[in-house]
């Protein structure tokens, strides 16, 4: 049997798709982030060398490596909407944009609240913080960039190149700021084996899936709203049930 | 002045020449413009001393990290005016139908922009240098970096001034998308001063500046093209 991948390329496919999907997301990453959270803060112990600190990793972890992934993602619909020239690859890039300087954000901030107890300072200028810090700035040039040009089409390739470029400079960034100063802790998780305990391991992954199909939700439910502002003078935008009540 | 020169048929390195000697040609009738650049420069590095205090001991130790930073805000502030006046009269209209390679017109835009800009920073640079009590070998690891880092500024600023090309408050737009970009050329080119004045070999990091030099030598023009195409459709 032939599948028409291209079926749901279509914002008209697609808004409908979308708009079935976010109540699952949503769902069961509300389930996952009860469950993760609980056993966090209930079930795994606190760790020999950070006592209770280490809880911040929950939130911390997942939402610095959902920062890091949408990006790439979002530097990828950026790609897929330059090269075939599909208008929902844009939008979903620019969906992307916010929820990935939200997650830079976080990341950042509960980063400063671990930082204050355990190294004695709200920030310091390490490797990892300095590129999640530049990172978030290259989330807020996309967005400015976007914003500030009128037509979208225009908006959405100009946006687009930059995050190809972006995309292209992160290693570059990564690299050089790790070669000028390293403090963070290196990894903990590594494949070949793991010095941490089992429950704060579930946890974690438990956390780092809710916090991911929340992205998707979000994005999902953003890209309609955007969907709906685009093409807001075709007939089947006048026609959708919400839309005419 | 014209870009293709009637019926004659031009080389890429003709073209290219032919680029740089008439934006350097355009910038030399507006001489203001390039000094306002460096007086920018000039005044930054000096705010700092007085920002610090005179404590010669900090002031050396903060000097090339000064001086980089001062040089990139003062790129920045020129960048603006690398497509805009073109765009506005429509010249660079006119070298986008023109059947030669849009990217090596955009190198000679580059070349002229740094040779206009970024230029007269790296030779102001040692006496602004000497100012801070810079030692004179890390003055000349500076130099070098400067020299190397300051067209990768250029190349890499082009990008964003083609991407903003005639947006509202596309100066302040412009500084927040390239400045994130060109933060690893300050790490390298601090980097190399901070090496030499603990002893050690600026050579890796002059190296790495090199390199991306290279990478942007190859990649930027197209990039900036393909930039111009979706702000001039």
């Amino acid at each position: 049997m032939a599948i028409n991948w291209f079926k749901y390329s279509a914002p008209t496919t697609f808004y409908g798709l979308a708009g079935k999907l976010i109540p699952w997301f949503a769902i069961s990453s509300a389930i996952l982030f009860v469950v993760g959270l609980y056993i966090g803060f209930a079930v795994a112990p606190a760790d020999y060398q950070q006592g209770e600190f280490y809880r911040i990793i929950f939130i911390h972890v997942p939402s610095s490596i959902l920062s890091m992934f949408l990006y790439l993602v979002m530097a990828g619909y950026a790609a897929l909407g330059l090269i075939f020239n599909t208008r929902l690859s844009a939008m979903m890039a620019t969906a992307i944009a916010p929820t990935g300087a939200l997650f830079a954000f976080i990341s950042l901030w509960t980063g400063a609240l671990w930082g204050k107890p355990m190294w004695g300072a709200w920030w310091v200028w390490d490797a990892r913080l300095t590129s999640e810090l530049i990172l978030l700035f290259l989330y807020l040039g996309f967005i400015a960039l976007h914003a500030s040009i009128d037509d979208p089409r225009r908006a959405d390739r100009a946006s687009a190149l930059l995050a190809i470029v972006g995309s292209v400079n992160v290693p570059i960034i990564y690299f050089s700021v790790k070669w000028w100063n390293t403090l963070h802790q290196g990894s903990t998780i590594k494949f070949s084996g793991t010095s941490m305990h089992v429950a704060m391991q579930q946890a974690m992954f438990i956390t780092l899936a809710a916090c991911w199909l929340y992205a998707i939700a979000v994005v999902l439910a953003r890209v309609r709203s955007i969907i709906l502002e685009r093409e807001r003078n075709t007939t089947w935008i006048t026609e959708l049930p919400e839309v005419r009540s | 002045m014209t870009v293709a020169t009637g019926m004659k048929k031009t080389t890429l390195l003709g073209l290219l020449a032919l680029v740089i000697r008439r934006d350097l040609v355009l910038a030399m009738r507006r001489r203001a413009d390039v000094l306002t650049t460096l007086i920018f420069f000039v005044m930054v590095v000096s705010l700092f001393p007085l920002g610090v205090g005179p404590e010669m001991d900090m002031l050396r130790k903060m000097a090339a990290g000064v001086l980089w930073v001062a040089a990139l805000l003062s790129s920045m502030l020129s960048l603006g005016r690398l497509f805009s006046a073109d765009y506005l009269d429509g010249t660079l209209e006119q070298m986008m139908l023109a059947p030669q390679s849009l990217s090596m017109l955009v190198l000679g835009k580059m070349t002229a922009h740094w040779m206009v800009s970024g230029l007269p920073l790296v030779l102001m640079a040692p006496v602004l240098g000497l100012q801070f009590d810079m030692p004179v070998q890390a003055l000349g690891v500076l130099i070098i970096g400067l020299l190397l880092g300051t067209p990768i500024l250029s190349m890499v600023g082009a990008i964003g001034a083609a991407l903003t090309l005639g947006l509202r408050g596309g100066g302040v737009l412009l500084s927040l998308l390239v400045l994130p970009l060109c933060i690893p050329v300050l790490i390298f080119g601090t980097g190399a001063v901070e090496a030499v004045s603990t002893g050690l070999s600026a050579v890796s990091h002059l190296s790495l500046l090199g390199a991306l030099l290279v990478l942007a030598l190859v990649f930027t023009p197209w990039v900036t093209a393909q930039a111009l195409r979706i702000s001039m459709e």
